[in-house]
């Protein structure tokens, strides 16, 4: 799609980057506002990645760390489309998800969760969005994870997600929670979004009808990024 | 009732949180082997034009404490100024150069790095030349939303005067935030830029 500017951000529906209930936002937010900047070229393109980037396995997180076997946990296949704000599909977007293994147990250097690591389990996988922005993953449901906010904080079961629209203004990166989690209106990270519509936006419903019997259950998360206005009635961009 | 819009709500944003390397830069958070190589970690080849620079810095919390897990991208055009990209329409960039670079900041002491090119001037919507810049995009634990910020060059003094961005910031003491000095390091020219997320020296944040 080509096309003008980026429709603006409604940063009243994301989250505000001062919340003190989620305690790291307090010294990392700034004070100052930030400076409205019309999209130019620099914010109107973006990274293209093409297929060649990715591996045969890079969208299975059941097979792509195992060593000598399958991981523990709820098999599962993630799957949903990549849409902007006019519903059209974006293709060729690049999806990065990571995530804790079942036990709530992530895979990196600086973590010390009691959890055990799974052998088989790196938590790690990529994608790129078909013609019609479909993508899917195939994955074990991460467990909750403590973290020291609250004395008592858990994080719901959740995988974090990048996403590369068209334009490095539509750069994204969001986390998809379970339905039904009784975490998920607990969590300060959550409760960072203002509006419980757009909590629930990033609640992933179990999606039955995609479920392959006998093997693993489905979930369905789309994704909004941006929409980009038509060019019809914009100055002319230099060179168009 | 007038026709409804019906138009999709963007997903909001959630933190990366502190474990964002296992899905950006697996390979340099342990996770080996799954792919070849962290993406956006090489930004060069030996064919690439340009002049070889380093963009160096640190990000800085609100009590002065440099970030360790920090993930920082940059997004820039080849040394024509094109950006190799199918909105480009000038022109075809540099079939050597992505554009795109990713960096963990180093677990110890917090510092980015990347070794790229200087990026030719870039036109404005009304055609006047922006000066040379490479969008930069910083998320990590804390960050709730993605901060967009520019980098311009601290040896292009009459580019950043004349650039339309630039020149039309209201608090002309904090467009310093957004020059990198030029220095030698190494032998290499390196550009030495620290970002400041809150407080007195807080860096320019845009909402584009």
């Amino acid at each position: 799609m080509s096309g003008g500017s980026f429709y603006q951000r409604d940063r009243r529906w994301h989250p505000p980057a001062y919340d003190p209930g989620y305690k790291t936002s307090v010294t990392r937010s700034p004070q100052k506002a930030l400076i409205a900047l019309d999209n130019t070229l620099s914010e109107l393109t973006g990274p293209v990645f093409g297929h060649d980037l990715l591996g045969p396995l890079d969208d299975d997180l059941i097979a792509n760390f195992a060593k000598d076997g399958d991981p523990i946990g709820q098999r599962i296949i993630v799957h949903g489309r990549v849409l902007d704000e006019d519903g059209r599909p974006v293709p060729g977007a690049l999806i990065e998800v990571w995530q804790a293994n079942a036990g709530g147990r992530y895979r990196h250097k600086k973590e010390t969760y009691l959890a055990p690591l799974d052998p088989n389990f790196g938590g790690c996988g990529r994608t790129i969005s078909a013609e019609d922005g479909s993508y899917r993953f195939r994955t074990i449901k991460p467990g909750p994870y403590p973290w020291p906010n609250g004395p008592n904080d858990w994080r719901p079961a959740h995988i974090h997600f990048s996403i590369f629209g068209h334009g490095f203004a539509q750069r994204l990166i969001t986390q998809m929670y379970f339905e039904g989690d009784p975490l998920i209106w607990m969590c300060p990270i959550v409760a960072t979004i203002p509006d419980k519509a757009a909590v629930e936006r990033l609640i992933a419903p179990l999606d039955m009808a995609n479920t392959v019997p006998m093997d693993a259950r489905a979930y369905k998360f789309d994704i909004v990024l941006r929409g980009r206005r038509s060019t019809l009635f914009e100055n002319r961009m230099e060179g168009n | 009732m007038v026709q409804p819009l019906n138009r999709l709500k963007e997903s909001p944003s959630q933190t990366a949180g502190p474990y964002v390397h296992i899905g950006c830069t697996p390979n340099f958070s342990g996770v080996e082997n799954v792919f070849p190589e962290d993406l956006g970690k090489t930004m060069l080849k030996p064919e690439t034009k340009g002049e070889r620079i380093r963009v160096v810095g640190r990000v800085f919390d609100g009590v002065g404490a440099a970030l360790k897990d920090a993930l920082v991208e940059v997004w820039q055009a080849d040394a024509a100024g094109l950006y190799p990209s199918p909105q480009e329409k000038r022109g075809t960039a540099d079939p050597g150069f992505a554009g795109f670079g990713r960096s963990a900041g180093d677990m110890t002491t917090g510092e980015f790095v990347f070794e790229t090119i200087k990026p030719g001037k870039v036109p404005f919507k009304d055609g006047r030349p922006q000066a040379p810049h490479i969008t930069l995009w910083i998320v990590a634990r804390g960050i709730n939303i993605g901060l967009h910020t520019r980098l311009y060059f601290g040896d292009e003094e009459a580019a950043n005067d004349a650039d339309p961005i630039l020149s039309r910031i209201e608090h002309r003491a904090r467009v310093a935030t957004l020059i990198a000095p030029r220095t030698m390091e190494g032998g290499m020219p390196t550009y030495r830029h620290d970002i400041f997320l809150q407080g007195e020296k807080e860096t320019i944040f845009f909402d584009i």
